[in-house]
């Protein structure tokens, strides 16, 4: 057993690092090393920047565009980003549409749309969810029915679609057969989000960002060549991507910066004079919080070295999207216990507070759905109950 | 990267677990209630023929020379029935203080004969003052002619009513607290003025409070170099910590898979409680923190053996930190939702939690051994690091 890396591998990470410092443009370089928030269009510069260099779609066959990076290299690249504050790019096309497309679509799709997700020219949101369809996403609504050509007429509202405001394309799940059970009459759509009859209203979240929308189709019509693979079959290809990149989720690196930060805040706060990271009570709370997530990392380590030899995600993987989330919670609270009064606002104005500290108040909020979108913790609960536990059905 | 039993490994799992199935079910924790000490040397010379007690010691000293991994996962699966066998106070404790700073004769005398199962052994390192602290120690050893002279209190010792040797740390210079100045010496129970008092602990396992009144040992008693015992003995409490997180995961899972039985079998309301999502929502809990604790145990198992210290430091603490919430968790839920039952000396649900809380206990507990994380270097260096700042 062992659970170092390769010097392969470690040689494979600085050349990482060199490239991502190399490419990264000046302006997001500032902004990342003071901890800040990207725009959307400072998200898409840098998608374009890694394309340059070949890794915008780092977990992308090698025909397809990506890197023919292994599940290690994969995790070391994204571990390096996110350690680094870089943007984190949209995962709707680099990570969703797009695998999903090159495992179900035909040539004619996939030559049609994988180029633009690589390349960043395009932008795709996700259209599943439904007012009344979060959790038991199967029973949505939205229907798709064939006009007399075999195009599809879409009708209902989809709802938490983010970043809708500036995409490009939505992949949606839609309804095209309710007479069977409700799994089984569900199909995958792609649909241009010029189309007539397709609006997307930006919600203004708890973070004082606007996240997500909500997106209408009124009679939109949508050629059948944006149905991907067979026609009721949308749910069993959404599915199948639910199993793609478990080895990601836990985002041991994000949690990771965030306690470097968390500690280098602590040492330029003072209480009574003396740097507030000198405070055993608060040591002790950071030290609780670091061992969590080296917890995690070895769980995430464990599933990787297993993912690296082609094995079936094992158990540990089922945690890691449970606790992962948690922890990036628990990170968040800490670092806004730590900033103190400083953490009572937005901070529009700068200068209020120091610059790493602006963006911690509103993440402090958004943050919360990570435990709730991607399956809720409570979901994955349940999964875990019946599929690892074998426990009864209610 | 790699995380995959050996062939080797795997063989010695499944071996393991059939001796732990055959000869040492649980039941049997409850039979050695009523032996003098709590276990039995004919189980014990069992487990040195087949090559168990010396898997992690280099051949020259009669061990299998592999790694500490490879002892880690027989007392992971020990842990799994509650084997009593001395295997963290011989293997683990004593076993590493000889092996680090044991003279060639040392280890042939004290060291070897454990490893093939005819001996046992024990470190006395508690007093009533100590706490965690290793040197914390007024027992002192006073210089005589050709040797020293060993006066104080011991409590505590993990097999010392067992030993055939005890490992004895002692004061050659300084005060109480001082961190240099203990030493470290090897005496027989059976020495002149050394009395054993047996004690009994709620694992039913069995200690000893020991005596030492003016017990005289020669220089070849001594461990290592005079004052010089704190690094062996952290070194030593680590391998305690890293074999009862190895310990805890069989526990943890032990207590996962019978909660999760019960939860399948048990019926109330016209139904089988594992349907109440509460229920399987806890019994997901336990599994996320017995995973963890797997995880964090084998880590610990890895970096046992590093060669930089406070590498070691920071894994072992971090595994038992892990092993006081996530085990302390787990057991206390596998109680819970076993009902009354779990509460009854007849149900085994019990004999996990008080074995999880000894092991929680010893070696550096959970505040322990969080203080310990925060205090290495590594916890401020890491304020430092950024990868893409230049
Ligand atoms: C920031 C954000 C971004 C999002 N982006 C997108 C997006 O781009 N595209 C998209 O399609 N969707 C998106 N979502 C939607 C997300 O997938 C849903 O919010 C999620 O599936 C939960 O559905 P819901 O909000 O309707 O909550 P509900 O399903 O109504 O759940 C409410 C509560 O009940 C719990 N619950 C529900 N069912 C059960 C059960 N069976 N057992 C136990 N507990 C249960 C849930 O865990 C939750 O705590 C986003 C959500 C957020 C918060």
């Amino acid at each position: 057993m062992d659970m170092s890396f390769t010097p392969e591998q470690i040689a494979f990470r600085d050349e990482v690092r060199k490239g991502l410092r190399e490419i990264m443009p000046e302006r997001i370089r500032k902004k990342a090393e003071l901890d800040q928030s990207f725009e959307n269009e400072e998200v898409m510069e840098w998608h374009k920047a890694l394309h340059t260099k070949g890794w915008s779609v780092p977990n992308w066959p090698k025909e397809h565009g990506g890197p023919g990076w292994d599940a290690t290299q994969r995790f070391i690249f994204s571990e390096q980003l996110e350690l680094g504050g870089a943007p984190a790019l949209s995962p709707f096309g680099v990570s969703m549409v797009g695998p999903l497309i090159i495992q179900f679509g035909n040539d004619e799709q996939k030559k049609r749309f994988l180029p633009d997700i690589a390349a960043g020219t395009k932008v795709w949101c996700q259209g599943y969810s439904e007012p009344n369809s979060g959790s038991d996403l199967a029973s949505l609504k939205t229907t798709a029915e064939k006009d007399s050509d075999g195009n599809y007429i879409v009708n209902g509202q989809k709802t938490w679609t983010t970043y809708a405001q500036y995409a490009d394309w939505i992949f949606c799940l839609v309804r095209t057969n309710s007479q069977v059970k409700k799994q089984a009459g569900i199909s995958f759509l792609l649909i241009d989000m010029k189309t007539d009859g397709v609006t997307a209203k930006p919600f203004l979240t708890s973070g004082n960002t606007y996240a997500f929308c909500e997106t209408w189709f009124e009679n939109a019509k949508v050629p059948k060549e944006n149905l991907i693979g067979e026609e009721n079959m949308g749910w069993t290809y959404a599915k199948a991507l639910l199993g793609h990149e478990r080895t990601m989720v836990a985002g041991v690196g994000i949690s990771g910066r965030m306690l470097l930060r968390i500690k280098r805040m602590a040492k330029n706060t003072l209480r009574d004079g003396r740097p507030l990271l000198e405070d055993p009570t608060l040591r002790a709370k950071i030290a609780r919080l670091e061992i969590k997530l080296e917890g995690l990392r070895m769980a995430n380590y464990r599933a990787l070295a297993g993912a690296q030899l082609g094995h079936a995600p094992g158990p540990e993987s089922s945690i890691l999207k449970l606790r992962g989330t948690e922890i990036q919670q628990e990170c968040h609270d800490l670092a806004m216990e730590v900033m103190g009064h400083n953490s009572l606002s937005w901070f529009n104005e700068p200068g209020t507070v120091p610059p790493r500290q602006e963006a911690i108040p509103s993440n402090f909020n958004y943050v919360r759905a990570a435990t709730i979108y991607a399956g809720s913790n409570e979901i994955q609960k349940n999964i875990i109950s019946k599929l690892i536990l074998g426990l009864p059905n209610g | 990267m790699d995380f995959e039993l050996s062939d080797d490994q795997k063989m010695l799992v499944d071996t393991v677990q059939s001796f732990c199935k055959k000869e040492s079910p649980t039941e049997r924790l409850r039979k050695m209630r009523e032996n003098p000490i709590g276990w039995e040397k004919k189980i014990w010379q069992q487990m040195g023929e087949l090559g168990w007690l010396g898997v992690a010691f280099p051949e020259d000293v009669g061990g299998l020379g592999g790694s500490f991994v490879d002892a880690g996962l027989i007392i992971e699966q020990l842990g799994t029935t509650l084997v009593p066998e001395p295997f963290i106070p011989s293997v683990a404790l004593a076993g590493s203080i000889l092996q680090a700073g044991g003279t060639v004769a040392q280890k042939e005398q004290f060291l070897t004969p454990m490893l093939e199962g005819s001996e046992s052994l024990a470190v006395a390192y508690l007093e009533a003052q100590s706490r965690h602290t290793v040197t914390d120690v007024q027992t002192r050893a006073e210089k005589t002619g050709n040797g020293y002279k060993l006066t104080g209190k011991k409590r505590w010792v993990l097999n010392g009513q067992g030993a055939d040797h005890i490992v004895v740390s002692a004061r050659t210079g300084g005060e109480t607290r001082d961190t240099d100045g203990v030493s470290l010496f090897v005496i027989d129970p059976g020495m002149k003025g050394v009395s054993v008092n047996t004690v009994t602990c709620m694992d039913s396992h069995k200690a000893a409070m020991v005596e030492f009144d003016g017990v005289e040992v020669g220089e070849d008693r001594l461990v290592g170099q005079e004052g010089q015992a704190r690094s062996l003995l952290e070194l030593s409490l680590d391998y305690g910590a890293t074999a009862a997180c190895a310990e805890g995961a069989g526990i943890m899972q032990a207590v996962l898979s019978m909660t999760r039985n019960y939860l399948t079998e048990r019926e109330q309301f016209g139904a089988k409680i594992g349907t109440f999502q509460a229920l399987q929502h806890r019994c997901v809990d336990m599994f996320v923190e017995t995973e963890l604790g797997k995880s964090t145990a084998t880590m610990a198992m890895i970096k046992i053996a590093a060669k930089d210290a406070n590498e070691r430091k920071r894994a072992v603490s971090a595994a038992k930190s892990q092993l006081g919430t996530g085990g302390g968790f787990v057991t206390r839920q596998g109680v819970q939702l076993h009902g009354g039952i779990g509460v009854t000396d007849e149900h085994d649900v019990g004999l996990y939690f008080k074995r999880m809380h000894i092991l929680s206990a010893l070696f550096g507990d959970e505040e322990f051994h969080v203080a310990r994380f925060a205090s290495l270097p590594s916890f401020e260096e890491h304020v430092a690091t950024d990868p893409l700042a230049g």
